[in-house]
Protein backbone atom coordinates (compact mmCIF):
# COMPACT_ATOMS: atom_id res chain seq x y z
CA UNK A 1 0.00 0.00 0.00
CA UNK A 2 1.71 3.07 -0.92
CA UNK A 3 1.43 6.43 1.06
CA UNK A 4 -0.83 8.09 -1.08
CA UNK A 5 -3.80 5.01 -0.93
CA UNK A 6 -3.00 5.57 2.63
CA UNK A 7 -3.22 9.48 3.15
CA UNK A 8 -6.57 8.55 0.67
CA UNK A 9 -8.27 6.25 3.49
CA UNK A 10 -8.18 9.79 6.10
CA UNK A 11 -11.08 12.88 6.03
CA UNK A 12 -9.19 16.06 5.53
CA UNK A 13 -10.50 19.86 5.88
CA UNK A 14 -7.56 22.19 3.85
CA UNK A 15 -7.14 25.35 5.24
CA UNK A 16 -6.27 28.24 2.51
CA UNK A 17 -2.81 29.19 4.46
CA UNK A 18 0.12 26.40 5.76
CA UNK A 19 0.87 26.00 9.67
CA UNK A 20 4.00 24.61 8.87
CA UNK A 21 7.18 26.97 7.42
CA UNK A 22 10.88 26.55 6.91
CA UNK A 23 14.07 29.21 5.96
CA UNK A 24 14.71 27.23 2.14
CA UNK A 25 18.00 28.97 3.12
CA UNK A 26 18.81 26.80 5.96
CA UNK A 27 17.16 23.86 4.41
CA UNK A 28 19.91 24.15 1.37
CA UNK A 29 22.72 23.83 3.96
CA UNK A 30 21.03 21.12 5.79
CA UNK A 31 22.71 17.77 4.67
CA UNK A 32 20.36 15.06 6.26
CA UNK A 33 17.14 16.74 4.90
CA UNK A 34 15.43 14.09 7.47
CA UNK A 35 12.09 15.79 7.29
CA UNK A 36 11.92 14.67 3.84
CA UNK A 37 11.98 11.29 5.29
CA UNK A 38 10.82 10.72 8.72
CA UNK A 39 7.19 12.54 7.97
CA UNK A 40 4.51 9.05 8.29
CA UNK A 41 2.77 11.70 5.48
CA UNK A 42 5.39 12.34 2.96
CA UNK A 43 4.94 16.06 3.65
CA UNK A 44 8.31 17.38 2.61
CA UNK A 45 10.17 17.08 -0.88
CA UNK A 46 13.10 18.82 -1.25
CA UNK A 47 13.20 20.74 -5.14
CA UNK A 48 16.71 20.79 -6.43
CA UNK A 49 16.10 23.29 -9.31
CA UNK A 50 14.22 25.87 -7.67
CA UNK A 51 16.22 24.88 -4.21
CA UNK A 52 12.63 25.28 -2.01
CA UNK A 53 11.45 22.71 0.20
CA UNK A 54 8.08 21.69 -1.21
CA UNK A 55 5.29 21.52 1.39
CA UNK A 56 2.37 19.30 1.19
CA UNK A 57 1.00 20.66 4.21
CA UNK A 58 -2.63 19.55 3.60
CA UNK A 59 -1.23 15.97 4.20
CA UNK A 60 -0.03 16.55 7.70
CA UNK A 61 -0.84 14.50 10.04
CA UNK A 62 -0.25 16.97 13.05
CA UNK A 63 1.78 14.47 14.60
CA UNK A 64 4.93 16.66 15.71
CA UNK A 65 8.06 14.21 14.66
CA UNK A 66 9.51 16.67 11.97
CA UNK A 67 10.21 19.45 14.29
CA UNK A 68 11.33 17.69 16.81
CA UNK A 69 13.77 15.73 14.67
CA UNK A 70 14.63 18.84 12.35
CA UNK A 71 18.29 19.08 13.57
CA UNK A 72 18.46 22.78 12.65
CA UNK A 73 14.95 23.82 14.68
CA UNK A 74 13.82 24.87 11.36
CA UNK A 75 10.33 24.36 11.27
CA UNK A 76 8.17 26.44 12.37
CA UNK A 77 4.99 24.53 13.35
CA UNK A 78 1.76 24.97 14.89
CA UNK A 79 -1.79 23.17 14.80
CA UNK A 80 -4.15 24.22 11.64
CA UNK A 81 -6.51 26.26 12.28
CA UNK A 82 -9.59 25.72 14.20
CA UNK A 83 -12.22 23.08 12.06
CA UNK A 84 -9.12 22.27 9.89
CA UNK A 85 -6.65 19.57 9.21
CA UNK A 86 -6.63 16.09 9.70
CA UNK A 87 -10.02 14.71 10.86
CA UNK A 88 -9.61 10.84 12.23
CA UNK A 89 -12.92 8.32 12.46
CA UNK A 90 -11.04 5.59 14.66
CA UNK A 91 -8.12 7.11 16.21
CA UNK B 1 -20.27 32.23 32.01
CA UNK B 2 -19.91 36.32 33.13
CA UNK B 3 -17.39 38.00 31.25
CA UNK B 4 -15.88 34.97 30.17
CA UNK B 5 -14.47 34.20 33.05
CA UNK B 6 -14.39 30.68 34.89
CA UNK B 7 -12.80 29.41 38.25
CA UNK B 8 -10.68 26.96 35.96
CA UNK B 9 -9.78 26.27 32.45
CA UNK B 10 -8.98 23.16 30.86
CA UNK B 11 -7.38 23.04 27.74
CA UNK B 12 -7.11 19.57 25.57
CA UNK B 13 -10.61 17.35 26.03
CA UNK B 14 -8.11 13.92 26.00
CA UNK B 15 -8.26 11.74 29.21
CA UNK B 16 -6.47 13.86 31.27
CA UNK B 17 -8.33 17.00 30.52
CA UNK B 18 -11.66 15.56 30.86
CA UNK B 19 -10.75 13.44 33.90
CA UNK B 20 -9.71 16.95 35.61
CA UNK B 21 -12.93 18.83 34.06
CA UNK B 22 -15.08 16.08 35.19
CA UNK B 23 -13.63 15.91 38.76
CA UNK B 24 -13.69 19.76 38.96
CA UNK B 25 -17.51 19.94 38.13
CA UNK B 26 -18.70 17.00 40.69
CA UNK B 27 -16.90 19.48 43.16
CA UNK B 28 -18.90 22.68 42.14
CA UNK B 29 -16.77 24.46 40.42
CA UNK B 30 -17.09 26.48 37.12
CA UNK B 31 -15.32 24.96 34.34
CA UNK B 32 -14.21 25.38 30.82
CA UNK B 33 -13.04 22.62 28.75
CA UNK B 34 -11.30 23.72 25.22
CA UNK B 35 -10.80 21.51 22.53
CA UNK B 36 -9.06 21.91 19.13
CA UNK B 37 -11.08 19.13 17.57
CA UNK B 38 -14.57 19.46 15.61
CA UNK B 39 -15.24 16.94 18.43
CA UNK B 40 -12.79 15.37 21.00
CA UNK B 41 -10.84 12.77 20.16
CA UNK B 42 -10.85 13.61 16.09
CA UNK B 43 -7.39 14.43 16.30
CA UNK B 44 -6.50 11.68 18.65
CA UNK B 45 -4.80 8.10 18.08
CA UNK B 46 -3.56 5.30 20.50
CA UNK B 47 -2.89 1.90 20.46
CA UNK B 48 -5.03 0.38 22.17
CA UNK B 49 -6.68 -0.43 25.48
CA UNK B 50 -8.15 2.12 28.37
CA UNK B 51 -8.21 0.30 31.62
CA UNK B 52 -10.61 -0.75 33.40
CA UNK B 53 -10.08 -0.07 37.69
CA UNK B 54 -8.66 3.31 36.61
CA UNK B 55 -11.29 4.36 34.19
CA UNK B 56 -13.54 3.39 36.26
CA UNK B 57 -12.57 5.48 38.53
CA UNK B 58 -14.18 8.72 36.77
CA UNK B 59 -16.78 7.06 34.85
CA UNK B 60 -18.08 4.49 37.34
CA UNK B 61 -19.44 1.34 35.35
CA UNK B 62 -18.35 2.70 32.29
CA UNK B 63 -18.57 -0.46 30.17
CA UNK B 64 -22.68 -0.70 30.20
CA UNK B 65 -22.81 2.74 28.48
CA UNK B 66 -19.80 3.70 26.70
CA UNK B 67 -18.65 2.56 22.91
CA UNK B 68 -15.91 0.11 24.13
CA UNK B 69 -14.82 -2.48 21.51
CA UNK B 70 -13.84 -5.73 23.02
CA UNK B 71 -12.90 -6.80 26.83
CA UNK B 72 -9.41 -7.82 26.71
CA UNK B 73 -9.19 -11.66 27.30
CA UNK B 74 -6.06 -12.65 26.18
CA UNK B 75 -2.42 -11.01 26.03
CA UNK B 76 0.29 -11.73 23.59
CA UNK B 77 3.32 -11.47 22.58
CA UNK B 78 4.82 -12.53 19.25
CA UNK B 79 9.07 -12.72 18.48
CA UNK B 80 9.45 -12.83 15.27
CA UNK B 81 12.49 -13.90 13.19
CA UNK B 82 12.74 -12.93 9.58
CA UNK B 83 10.00 -15.76 8.81
CA UNK B 84 9.04 -17.78 11.58
CA UNK B 85 7.72 -16.64 15.00
CA UNK B 86 6.72 -17.98 18.59
CA UNK B 87 3.42 -16.59 20.85
CA UNK B 88 3.49 -16.31 24.05
CA UNK B 89 -0.11 -15.93 25.28
CA UNK B 90 -1.52 -15.10 28.65
CA UNK B 91 -5.34 -15.85 28.34
CA UNK B 92 -7.59 -15.46 31.35
CA UNK B 93 -11.93 -15.23 32.04
CA UNK B 94 -12.95 -11.32 31.46
CA UNK B 95 -16.70 -12.06 32.61
CA UNK B 96 -17.55 -9.53 35.42
CA UNK B 97 -13.70 -8.89 36.10
CA UNK B 98 -12.70 -6.60 33.09
CA UNK B 99 -9.10 -5.51 32.74
CA UNK B 100 -8.91 -3.89 29.67
CA UNK B 101 -10.89 -2.70 27.02
CA UNK B 102 -10.12 -1.62 23.38
CA UNK B 103 -11.92 1.34 22.37
CA UNK B 104 -12.04 3.54 19.62
CA UNK B 105 -10.59 7.11 20.49
CA UNK B 106 -13.01 8.91 18.13
CA UNK B 107 -15.92 7.47 19.90
CA UNK B 108 -14.32 7.04 23.25
CA UNK B 109 -13.16 10.51 23.86
CA UNK B 110 -16.39 12.25 22.12
CA UNK B 111 -18.40 10.14 24.99
CA UNK B 112 -16.10 11.13 27.77
CA UNK B 113 -16.45 15.06 26.62
CA UNK B 114 -20.45 14.25 26.82
CA UNK B 115 -20.16 13.11 30.33
CA UNK B 116 -18.43 16.18 31.38
CA UNK B 117 -20.97 18.38 29.41
CA UNK B 118 -23.59 16.32 31.43
CA UNK B 119 -22.01 17.20 34.88
CA UNK B 120 -21.99 20.53 34.60
CA UNK B 121 -19.07 21.26 32.66
CA UNK B 122 -18.87 24.44 29.83
CA UNK B 123 -16.96 22.23 27.00
CA UNK B 124 -15.95 24.65 24.22
CA UNK B 125 -14.91 22.40 21.28
CA UNK B 126 -13.62 23.62 17.94
CA UNK B 127 -11.51 26.25 19.13
CA UNK B 128 -7.82 25.74 19.32
CA UNK B 129 -5.84 27.59 22.70
CA UNK B 130 -3.09 29.96 20.43
CA UNK B 131 -1.20 31.34 23.78
CA UNK B 132 -1.34 31.35 27.67
CA UNK B 133 -2.38 35.06 28.97
CA UNK B 134 0.13 35.76 31.86
CA UNK B 135 0.07 38.71 34.20
CA UNK B 136 2.82 39.64 36.71
CA UNK B 137 4.12 36.17 35.87
CA UNK B 138 1.37 34.56 36.75
CA UNK B 139 -1.39 32.65 33.68
CA UNK B 140 -4.85 34.06 34.30
CA UNK B 141 -6.11 32.86 31.08
CA UNK B 142 -5.98 31.84 27.31
CA UNK B 143 -6.33 33.29 23.91
CA UNK B 144 -8.04 32.00 21.25
CA UNK B 145 -8.12 32.51 17.66
CA UNK B 146 -11.40 34.58 17.98
CA UNK B 147 -11.47 35.56 22.10
CA UNK B 148 -9.82 35.49 25.29
CA UNK B 149 -11.23 33.96 28.51
CA UNK B 150 -10.28 34.28 32.23
CA UNK B 151 -9.68 32.16 34.84
CA UNK B 152 -8.02 31.79 38.47
CA UNK B 153 -6.02 28.34 37.11
CA UNK B 154 -5.50 27.09 33.93
CA UNK B 155 -4.53 23.59 33.64
CA UNK B 156 -2.61 22.55 30.01
CA UNK B 157 -3.86 18.87 28.81
CA UNK B 158 -2.92 19.54 25.32
CA UNK B 159 -0.67 16.07 24.48
CA UNK B 160 2.68 15.49 24.23
CA UNK B 161 3.67 18.36 21.56
CA UNK B 162 1.92 20.66 24.64
CA UNK B 163 3.11 23.89 22.67
CA UNK B 164 1.47 25.58 25.84
CA UNK B 165 4.05 24.31 28.19
CA UNK B 166 6.24 25.12 26.00
CA UNK B 167 5.04 28.82 25.80
CA UNK B 168 5.38 29.52 29.64
CA UNK B 169 9.03 27.74 29.75
CA UNK B 170 7.97 24.80 31.62
CA UNK B 171 8.86 22.69 29.04
CA UNK B 172 11.69 22.73 26.30
CA UNK B 173 11.75 20.79 23.02
CA UNK B 174 11.37 17.27 23.19
CA UNK B 175 14.48 15.54 22.73
CA UNK B 176 14.37 12.73 20.11
CA UNK B 177 15.41 10.27 22.35
CA UNK B 178 12.60 10.75 24.65
CA UNK B 179 9.87 10.23 22.29
CA UNK B 180 8.64 7.55 19.74
CA UNK B 181 6.76 8.12 16.75
CA UNK B 182 4.01 5.55 15.52
CA UNK B 183 2.17 4.56 12.95
CA UNK B 184 -1.09 2.59 12.35
CA UNK B 185 -3.06 1.65 10.52
CA UNK B 186 -7.38 0.19 11.12
CA UNK B 187 -8.12 -2.63 8.84
CA UNK B 188 -11.62 -3.93 8.49
CA UNK B 189 -12.29 -7.53 8.59
CA UNK B 190 -15.73 -9.55 9.11
CA UNK B 191 -16.57 -9.82 12.54
CA UNK B 192 -17.28 -13.55 12.58
CA UNK B 193 -13.82 -13.98 10.68
CA UNK B 194 -11.65 -11.65 13.24
CA UNK B 195 -12.98 -14.12 15.66
CA UNK B 196 -12.32 -17.15 14.53
CA UNK B 197 -8.38 -16.39 13.15
CA UNK B 198 -7.71 -14.66 17.07
CA UNK B 199 -9.98 -17.51 18.50
CA UNK B 200 -12.25 -15.76 20.66
CA UNK B 201 -15.56 -15.47 21.87
CA UNK B 202 -18.18 -12.52 21.05
CA UNK B 203 -17.39 -9.30 22.53
CA UNK B 204 -14.09 -11.09 24.04
CA UNK B 205 -10.49 -9.46 22.48
CA UNK B 206 -6.66 -9.33 22.47
CA UNK B 207 -3.62 -7.23 22.62
CA UNK B 208 -0.41 -8.35 20.85
CA UNK B 209 2.77 -7.16 21.02
CA UNK B 210 5.33 -7.76 18.88
CA UNK B 211 9.08 -7.89 18.84
CA UNK B 212 11.93 -8.52 16.19
CA UNK B 213 11.18 -9.50 12.77
CA UNK B 214 11.24 -6.38 10.48
CA UNK B 215 11.73 -4.59 13.94
CA UNK B 216 14.74 -6.25 15.12
CA UNK B 217 17.66 -4.36 16.17
CA UNK B 218 15.55 -1.33 16.62
CA UNK B 219 14.55 0.36 19.92
CA UNK B 220 11.21 -0.50 18.33
CA UNK B 221 7.73 -2.00 19.35
CA UNK B 222 4.84 -3.35 17.09
CA UNK B 223 1.17 -3.62 18.40
CA UNK B 224 -1.84 -5.49 17.27
CA UNK B 225 -5.31 -5.07 18.91
CA UNK B 226 -8.82 -6.65 18.11
CA UNK B 227 -11.80 -4.14 17.57
CA UNK B 228 -15.73 -4.90 17.16
CA UNK B 229 -14.94 -5.78 13.23
CA UNK B 230 -11.39 -4.18 12.98
CA UNK B 231 -7.55 -4.37 13.58
CA UNK B 232 -5.67 -2.03 14.56
CA UNK B 233 -2.00 -2.76 13.84
CA UNK B 234 1.07 -0.65 14.17
CA UNK B 235 4.13 0.11 15.83
CA UNK B 236 6.18 2.60 17.52
CA UNK B 237 10.34 3.94 16.88
CA UNK B 238 12.60 5.62 18.96
CA UNK B 239 12.59 8.97 16.92
CA UNK B 240 16.34 9.26 17.33
CA UNK B 241 16.42 5.52 15.85
CA UNK B 242 13.91 6.12 12.53
CA UNK B 243 16.19 9.27 12.12
CA UNK B 244 19.32 7.26 12.11
CA UNK B 245 17.63 4.17 9.70
CA UNK B 246 16.37 6.87 7.02
CA UNK B 247 13.74 4.91 6.09
CA UNK B 248 10.05 6.04 5.79
CA UNK B 249 7.49 5.00 8.86
CA UNK B 250 5.27 3.83 6.13
CA UNK B 251 7.27 1.19 4.46
CA UNK B 252 8.65 -0.35 7.66
CA UNK B 253 5.15 -1.01 8.85
CA UNK B 254 4.35 -2.43 5.31
CA UNK B 255 7.48 -5.09 5.90
CA UNK B 256 5.80 -5.50 9.67
CA UNK B 257 2.19 -5.98 8.02
CA UNK B 258 3.76 -8.69 5.27
CA UNK B 259 5.52 -10.88 8.13
CA UNK B 260 4.10 -14.55 7.85
CA UNK B 261 2.89 -14.94 10.72
CA UNK B 262 1.30 -11.03 11.03
CA UNK B 263 -0.36 -11.27 7.53
CA UNK B 264 -2.25 -13.95 8.78
CA UNK B 265 -4.44 -12.02 10.97
CA UNK B 266 -5.00 -9.42 8.43
CA UNK B 267 -5.18 -10.85 5.49
CA UNK B 268 -8.10 -9.67 3.00
CA UNK B 269 -9.06 -6.81 5.15
CA UNK B 270 -9.24 -3.45 3.99
CA UNK B 271 -7.38 -0.15 5.67
CA UNK B 272 -10.38 1.89 6.64
CA UNK B 273 -7.71 4.42 8.33
CA UNK B 274 -3.99 5.81 8.93
CA UNK B 275 -2.97 7.49 11.40
CA UNK B 276 0.14 8.82 13.29
CA UNK B 277 1.26 9.75 16.89
CA UNK B 278 4.11 10.56 19.36
CA UNK B 279 4.75 8.89 22.36
CA UNK B 280 6.49 10.38 25.14
CA UNK B 281 8.84 7.90 26.33
CA UNK B 282 11.05 9.70 28.55
CA UNK B 283 10.06 8.61 31.70
CA UNK B 284 10.84 10.03 34.84
CA UNK B 285 14.03 11.74 33.81
CA UNK B 286 12.05 13.62 31.17
CA UNK B 287 9.16 14.73 33.26
CA UNK B 288 9.36 18.69 33.15
CA UNK B 289 8.25 21.32 35.82
CA UNK B 290 4.55 20.48 36.61
CA UNK B 291 3.39 23.76 37.76
CA UNK B 292 3.96 27.28 37.97
CA UNK B 293 2.08 30.66 39.20
CA UNK B 294 -1.70 29.51 38.11
CA UNK B 295 -0.67 26.65 36.06
CA UNK B 296 0.02 22.73 36.16
CA UNK B 297 0.68 20.46 33.28
CA UNK B 298 -1.01 16.72 33.25
CA UNK B 299 -0.97 13.93 31.23
CA UNK B 300 1.28 13.54 27.90
CA UNK B 301 2.08 17.10 28.04
CA UNK B 302 3.92 16.36 31.37
CA UNK B 303 5.39 12.96 29.67
CA UNK B 304 3.30 11.14 32.41
CA UNK B 305 4.01 7.83 30.36
CA UNK B 306 4.64 4.19 31.22
CA UNK B 307 5.94 2.68 28.26
CA UNK B 308 7.01 -0.44 29.57
CA UNK B 309 3.66 -1.45 31.00
CA UNK B 310 1.54 0.44 27.88
CA UNK B 311 0.22 3.15 30.29
CA UNK B 312 -0.96 6.61 29.48
CA UNK B 313 -4.35 7.13 29.35
CA UNK B 314 -5.26 5.87 32.91
CA UNK B 315 -2.00 8.20 34.11
CA UNK B 316 -3.23 10.24 32.39
CA UNK B 317 -6.80 10.84 33.99
CA UNK B 318 -5.01 10.03 37.44
CA UNK B 319 -2.65 13.13 36.75
CA UNK B 320 -5.94 15.16 36.00
CA UNK B 321 -8.09 14.00 38.82
CA UNK B 322 -5.10 15.34 41.24
CA UNK B 323 -4.56 18.26 39.28
CA UNK B 324 -8.24 19.02 40.03
CA UNK B 325 -8.04 18.39 43.45
CA UNK B 326 -5.45 20.78 43.85
CA UNK B 327 -7.13 23.38 42.21
CA UNK B 328 -10.32 22.61 43.94
CA UNK B 329 -8.21 23.12 47.59
CA UNK B 330 -6.59 26.28 45.76
CA UNK B 331 -9.97 28.21 45.01
CA UNK B 332 -11.19 27.45 48.21
CA UNK B 333 -8.05 29.12 49.89
CA UNK B 334 -8.08 31.57 47.02
CA UNK B 335 -4.29 30.76 46.20
CA UNK B 336 -3.27 30.28 42.79
CA UNK B 337 0.32 30.77 43.66
CA UNK B 338 2.87 27.90 42.57
CA UNK B 339 3.67 27.30 46.24
CA UNK B 340 -0.42 26.62 46.61
CA UNK B 341 0.11 24.26 43.13
CA UNK B 342 3.10 22.56 44.14
CA UNK B 343 0.79 20.34 46.06
CA UNK B 344 -0.13 18.57 43.01
CA UNK B 345 3.95 17.28 42.58
CA UNK B 346 3.47 16.11 46.26
CA UNK B 347 0.57 13.77 45.09
CA UNK B 348 2.00 12.80 41.88
CA UNK B 349 4.88 11.84 43.95
CA UNK B 350 2.82 9.94 46.15
CA UNK B 351 0.89 8.27 43.12
CA UNK B 352 1.86 5.23 41.22
CA UNK B 353 2.76 7.68 38.67
CA UNK B 354 6.14 8.90 39.60
CA UNK B 355 6.73 5.94 41.39
CA UNK B 356 6.46 3.53 38.46
CA UNK B 357 8.18 5.83 36.78
CA UNK B 358 10.74 6.23 39.42
CA UNK B 359 11.61 2.31 39.25
CA UNK B 360 11.56 2.15 35.51
CA UNK B 361 14.08 5.49 35.53
CA UNK B 362 16.67 3.31 34.32
CA UNK B 363 14.98 0.74 32.19
CA UNK B 364 15.03 2.26 29.06
CA UNK B 365 18.55 2.15 29.25
CA UNK B 366 18.77 -1.42 30.21
CA UNK B 367 16.81 -1.86 26.99
CA UNK B 368 18.46 0.15 24.50
CA UNK B 369 21.92 -1.41 25.67
CA UNK B 370 20.33 -5.05 25.60
CA UNK B 371 18.06 -4.41 22.41
CA UNK B 372 19.51 -7.46 19.77
CA UNK B 373 19.48 -9.85 22.77
CA UNK B 374 15.83 -8.90 23.59
CA UNK B 375 14.51 -8.36 19.09
CA UNK B 376 16.74 -10.45 17.92
CA UNK B 377 18.68 -13.04 19.80
CA UNK B 378 15.63 -14.12 21.90
CA UNK B 379 13.33 -14.48 18.68
CA UNK B 380 16.22 -16.89 17.32
CA UNK B 381 16.46 -19.31 20.40
CA UNK B 382 12.85 -19.69 20.90
CA UNK B 383 12.04 -20.18 17.60
CA UNK B 384 15.02 -22.90 17.23
CA UNK B 385 14.33 -24.73 20.18
CA UNK B 386 10.56 -25.25 19.27
CA UNK B 387 11.99 -26.57 16.03
CA UNK B 388 14.34 -28.91 17.64
CA UNK B 389 11.72 -30.13 20.08
CA UNK B 390 8.98 -30.39 17.35
CA UNK B 391 10.83 -31.50 14.35
CA UNK B 392 10.85 -35.09 13.83
CA UNK B 393 13.10 -35.69 10.93
CA UNK B 394 15.83 -38.58 11.41
CA UNK B 395 18.79 -36.89 12.83
CA UNK B 396 20.45 -37.48 15.81
CA UNK B 397 19.13 -35.22 18.98
CA UNK B 398 22.30 -35.03 20.61
CA UNK B 399 23.68 -33.44 17.17
CA UNK B 400 21.00 -31.21 17.13
CA UNK B 401 21.51 -29.87 21.04
CA UNK B 402 25.21 -29.71 20.33
CA UNK B 403 24.29 -27.55 17.28
CA UNK B 404 22.05 -25.83 19.40
CA UNK B 405 24.67 -24.84 22.30
CA UNK B 406 26.92 -24.36 19.85
CA UNK B 407 25.14 -21.16 18.33
CA UNK B 408 24.07 -20.31 21.73
CA UNK B 409 28.28 -19.48 22.20
CA UNK B 410 28.87 -18.17 18.71
CA UNK B 411 26.37 -15.54 19.38
CA UNK B 412 26.96 -14.58 22.55
CA UNK B 413 24.19 -15.36 23.90
CA UNK B 414 25.49 -17.09 27.73
CA UNK B 415 26.52 -13.72 28.90
CA UNK B 416 23.56 -12.01 27.78
CA UNK B 417 20.93 -15.11 28.71
CA UNK B 418 20.00 -13.59 32.20
CA UNK B 419 16.85 -13.12 31.32
CA UNK B 420 16.36 -9.40 30.30
CA UNK B 421 13.25 -8.94 32.51
CA UNK B 422 14.85 -10.15 35.76
CA UNK B 423 17.91 -7.66 34.94
CA UNK B 424 15.61 -5.09 34.24
CA UNK B 425 13.80 -5.88 37.66
CA UNK B 426 17.20 -5.71 39.86
CA UNK B 427 18.18 -2.56 38.47
CA UNK B 428 14.45 -1.09 39.20
CA UNK B 429 14.77 -2.51 42.88
CA UNK B 430 17.80 -0.63 43.27
CA UNK B 431 17.49 2.38 45.07
C1 LIG C 1 0.23 4.47 19.06
C2 LIG C 1 -0.14 4.73 20.49
C3 LIG C 1 -0.56 3.67 21.28
C4 LIG C 1 -0.94 3.89 22.60
N1 LIG C 1 -1.45 2.85 23.30
C5 LIG C 1 -1.94 3.05 24.55
C6 LIG C 1 -2.62 2.01 25.24
O1 LIG C 1 -2.81 0.92 24.73
N2 LIG C 1 -3.08 2.27 26.49
C7 LIG C 1 -2.92 3.48 27.07
O2 LIG C 1 -3.39 3.67 28.20
N3 LIG C 1 -2.28 4.49 26.44
C8 LIG C 1 -1.79 4.31 25.19
N4 LIG C 1 -1.18 5.34 24.52
C9 LIG C 1 -0.93 6.62 25.22
C10 LIG C 1 -2.19 7.45 25.36
O3 LIG C 1 -2.83 7.59 24.12
C11 LIG C 1 -1.85 8.83 25.92
O4 LIG C 1 -1.03 8.69 27.04
C12 LIG C 1 -3.12 9.60 26.30
O5 LIG C 1 -3.94 9.81 25.21
C13 LIG C 1 -2.75 10.95 26.93
O6 LIG C 1 -3.90 11.69 27.19
P1 LIG C 1 -3.86 13.27 27.23
O7 LIG C 1 -5.24 13.71 27.55
O8 LIG C 1 -2.75 13.73 28.08
O9 LIG C 1 -3.44 13.72 25.76
P2 LIG C 1 -4.24 13.55 24.31
O10 LIG C 1 -5.00 12.30 24.38
O11 LIG C 1 -3.19 13.72 23.35
O12 LIG C 1 -5.22 14.79 24.33
C14 LIG C 1 -4.80 16.11 24.12
C15 LIG C 1 -5.98 16.92 23.61
O13 LIG C 1 -5.66 18.30 23.58
C16 LIG C 1 -6.14 18.87 22.38
N5 LIG C 1 -5.31 20.06 22.11
C17 LIG C 1 -3.98 20.10 21.86
N6 LIG C 1 -3.55 21.36 21.73
C18 LIG C 1 -4.63 22.15 21.90
C19 LIG C 1 -4.81 23.56 21.86
N7 LIG C 1 -3.79 24.39 21.67
N8 LIG C 1 -6.05 24.04 22.04
C20 LIG C 1 -7.10 23.21 22.24
N9 LIG C 1 -6.98 21.87 22.30
C21 LIG C 1 -5.76 21.34 22.13
C22 LIG C 1 -6.00 17.75 21.36
O14 LIG C 1 -6.83 17.93 20.25
C23 LIG C 1 -6.38 16.54 22.21
O15 LIG C 1 -7.76 16.28 22.18
C24 LIG C 1 -0.81 5.17 23.18
C25 LIG C 1 -0.37 6.24 22.40
C26 LIG C 1 -0.06 6.03 21.05
C27 LIG C 1 0.36 7.19 20.22
S1 LIG D 1 15.42 18.82 8.41
FE1 LIG D 1 14.98 20.96 8.87
S2 LIG D 1 16.65 22.16 7.99
FE2 LIG D 1 16.77 20.09 7.15
S3 LIG D 1 15.67 20.23 5.24
FE3 LIG D 1 14.17 19.60 6.75
S4 LIG D 1 13.28 21.49 7.55
FE4 LIG D 1 15.11 22.05 6.41
S1 LIG E 1 3.57 17.05 11.92
FE1 LIG E 1 3.93 14.90 11.36
S2 LIG E 1 2.64 14.58 9.59
FE2 LIG E 1 2.79 16.79 9.85
S3 LIG E 1 4.48 17.41 8.57
FE3 LIG E 1 5.37 17.04 10.58
S4 LIG E 1 6.01 14.91 10.56
FE4 LIG E 1 4.66 15.20 8.81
Amino acid sequence: MNINERLATLKYNKDKESHLTVDNDVCMRCNDKVCTYICPANVYEWNEQKCIMTIRYENCLECGACKIACEKKNIIWRYPNCEYGVKYKNG
Amino acid sequence: MKNNKVEIIVVGAGPAGVSAAITLARAGKKVLLVERGDCAGDKNVFGGTIYAKQTAEIFPKFWETAPIERAITEQKIFLLTDYNSTQISYKYASKGAYKAFTVNRSKWDKWCSQQAEKEGVYYAPKTLVNELILKDRNVIGIKTEFEEFYSDIVIIADGVNSLLAKQIGLRKEIKDSDVSLSVKEVIKINKEKLEDRFNLDEEDGCACRILGGPLRDKFALGFMYTNKDTISIGYSISLDEIKKLKVKPYELLDELKAHPTVSAYIKNGETIEYSSHLIPEGGYNAVPKLYDNGVMIIGDAAMLVNNIHFEGTNLAMLSGKLAAETAIEAINNKDYSKSSLSKYHTKLKESIILKDLKTHRNTIEVIKKNIHTLSSLYPELACEFLEILTSADGVEKKVKYRKFLKEIIKKGTISSSIPLAILAMEKCLKK
